[in-house]
């Protein structure tokens, strides 16, 4: 028994390892007084006071983050109101059609997307004369297409499971459709409304092969930048951003998850207390 | 509108989903104050008229008028009824209490009425106390009421209740069966309720209409549907009953009587104007009209006897239901009361017994 149990604990470790030892590499770098990551200079700040000298880093970071929360933003409203529309509405003409076309962008390569995209944008400004140039809106733009098919899934998936007749009866009620849209549905669609938010953030976040296609002269968002300077050679100062990346996902993830156990240990202790007060 | 306009009434209502009829040509009146049962089987479209009178379902044809005036084309939330539903369809992410004022509140009513309502609503079905709960924290037996209380807050002219007892355990069924009663009683608010519970229905009911396949097969009190069905399908459907199949032989004032394959006495039966000499007829004879005995029992006028074996025999406490079979091959149900401790009971399996009923308890039906 004892030696099963090693070993299980042994794999276990590997796996972490696996998983772990790039990331526990690069926040060790970030923290490393050398240059070079094979060699350890001693314990420093240095490459985080360069990283906020770096007006550029700052610049393509905020960029991002503001791109990132506009498209979280417009692919919930839009992917929202397609997944209502999948859940909820029945048979409608078109409803297969739209419901291949939502999904589409989930399997479609990215450099499809991003060519098809740049082709738009560029055909667009030869017949309208917009958008003028190429930059943070075309990105966002770009962004908020392809997020939009993920919140469109979960909110479908989400409104599925709900009992239709919640809104059959707050109409019943008295309640007119728009009414019951904003006091029963979007309540009830809620979680998937945000994790739908959450993950078109990150997916905005995140994308370079999209942002690549779509951007101008002047837009370059932190996925673009750290490419480009990854191109001449690693500065430590990218493993200082890594790192502090990594610092709030772990710290999103971990109130996240600890704000989850305590609402599950509530519903626990109610359940409890309801089955001690039925006779 | 005069005082008996129907609270509720459709006229030649019908709905097609694809091939299936779920409603055919419907037409009922619902009185005022009164609890009118709809008892079908599963797919009869006893839900679907249901959700019709509420507004959630568009008739391919017919009207609906409510205290006489068309509402055939009113949305759901311009209606003065209020439906409850069989999920219940309680808002999970609301309060008991703002559960119950939701309905007021669109009303627009002021901020006091409604809360002087919603107290005295949840009052009336013994809810104090439990304002501040949300629904998931809720028994059945709570749920249950806290969805009555939505509905009759806004007090509806019609009250719409889609098996409204199917979720609790039997127990808690019986007893809110008269709670139920007694709420319609000191509101006077009609209820229109759907069911496939036979026992429910017969407990709840002003009037009862039987339904299957999208028709109403029979209008009438309970007492009405169970001791003259008027067809085979409510015979089989209210209650267990048997069946003889035969052919009439004789019809008259006095009675018809009626040959059937298999036993050896014709079977006679109450007068039938429908039935002439030479039509396939049904005797429906209820299982408790029925008596055993061991003796052959004194023949009467009008008294029907034959003689069988007991096959099967299922005890059920207050009560013991005996298959017997007849030489000809045909089972009767026979329930007889316990009067006697079972314990000395007399009659057992194999047993040759006697069946006997009077002519009048019969029923004589269309073959």
């Amino acid at each position: 028994m004892k030696g099963r149990g090693l070993a299980v604990y042994t794999w276990l470790a590997l796996g972490y390892l696996f998983f772990y030892l790039p990331i526990i590499l690069l926040v060790a770098n970030s923290f490393n007084a050398s240059r070079i990551g094979s060699h350890w200079g001693g314990f420093s700040l240095h490459w985080y006071r360069q990283l906020f000298a770096d007006e550029q880093i700052l610049h393509s970071a905020w960029l991002s983050v503001q791109i990132a929360f506009f498209s979280a933003c417009g692919a919930t409203v839009l992917g929202g109101f397609a997944g209502l529309a999948l859940g909820r509405m029945g048979k409608f003409r078109g409803r297969t059609a739209l419901a291949g076309m939502v999904a589409a962008p989930l399997v479609m390569p990215e450099v499809i997307t991003g060519l098809s995209l740049l082709l738009l944008f560029v055909s667009m400004r030869a017949v309208f004369g917009w958008p003028h140039a190429r930059g943070a809106l075309t990105i966002t733009i770009a962004h908020i297409t392809f997020c939009l098919a993920y919140v469109a899934v979960v909110v479908q998936s989400r409104v599925a499971t709900m009992d239709a007749s919640l809104e059959e009866a707050a109409m019943d009620l008295g309640g007119r459709p728009f009414r019951v849209l904003l006091d029963i549905t979007i309540p009830g669609i809620a979680p998937a409304l945000l994790s739908g938010w959450l993950l078109s953030f990150t997916l905005s976040l995140d994308d370079l092969v999209i942002s690549s296609f779509v951007s101008g002269p002047g837009a370059n968002t932190l996925p673009m930048l750290i490419f480009s300077k990854v191109k001449l050679g690693i500065t430590p100062d990218i493993n200082a951003l890594a790192a502090l990346i990594i610092g709030v996902v772990t710290l999103g993830v971990s109130v996240a998850g600890g704000w989850m156990f305590a609402q599950q240990r509530q519903a626990l202790v109610l359940q409890r207390q309801q089955r001690t007060e039925r006779p | 509108m005069t005082a008996d306009t129907p609270v509720i009434s459709t006229r030649d209502l019908s709905k097609q989903f694809g091939d299936y009829v779920a409603v055919d040509h419907l037409s009922l009146d619902v009185r005022a104050g009164e609890i009118f049962v709809i008892l079908g089987g599963s797919g009869c479209g006893k839900t679907t008229l249901l959700r019709m009178l509420a507004g959630l379902e568009q008739p391919d044809t017919g009207r609906i008028f409510i205290d006489g005036r068309d509402v055939t084309d009113t949305p759901p939330y311009e209606r003065p009824v209020n439906m409850m539903f069989q999920s219940y369809a309680l808002f999970p992410h609301m309060s008991v209490s703002d559960n119950v004022a939701y309905g007021l509140r669109k009303e627009g009513l002021p901020r006091a009425t409604i809360r002087d309502r919603v107290r005295e609503m949840l009052g009336l079905v013994k809810l104090e106390g439990l304002e501040g709960r949300k629904p998931g924290q809720l028994s059945g037996g709570q749920r249950q009421r806290v969805a009555l209380a939505r509905a009759l807050v806004k007090r509806p002219r019609v009250l719409l209740l889609d098996e409204p007892l199917a979720a609790l355990d039997k127990k808690l069924r019986e007893h809110t069966q008269f709670e139920l009663s007694n709420l319609q009683d000191q509101l006077g608010v009609s209820f229109v309720v759907v069911t496939h519970d036979q026992e429910e229905a017969m407990t709840l009911a002003s009037r009862i209409a039987v339904m299957d396949q999208g028709r109403f097969v029979q209008v009438g009190s309970p007492q009405e549907v169970y001791e003259y069905p008027a067809t085979r399908f409510v015979a089989e459907f209210v209650g267990s009953t048997t069946l003889f199949a035969g052919i009439v032989r004789e019809s008259g004032p006095e009675g018809v009587v009626i040959v059937c394959e298999g036993i050896e006495s014709a079977l006679p039966g109450p007068p039938s104007a429908a039935l002439q000499a030479g039509a396939s007829a049904l005797i429906a004879v209820r299982p408790e009209k029925i008596q055993l005995s061991k003796e052959r029992p004194e023949a009467a006028a009008g008294r029907v006897i034959l003689q069988g074996i007991v096959q099967d025999l299922a005890y059920y406490g207050g009560r013991s239901v005996y298959r017997v079979r007849l030489p000809g091959g045909q089972m009767v149900s026979v329930s007889a009361q316990n009067r006697i401790r079972a314990a000395e009971r007399t009659l057992e399996w194999d047993e040759a017994v006697f069946l006997s009923w009077a002519r009048e308890s019969a029923v004589v039906l269309q073959g």
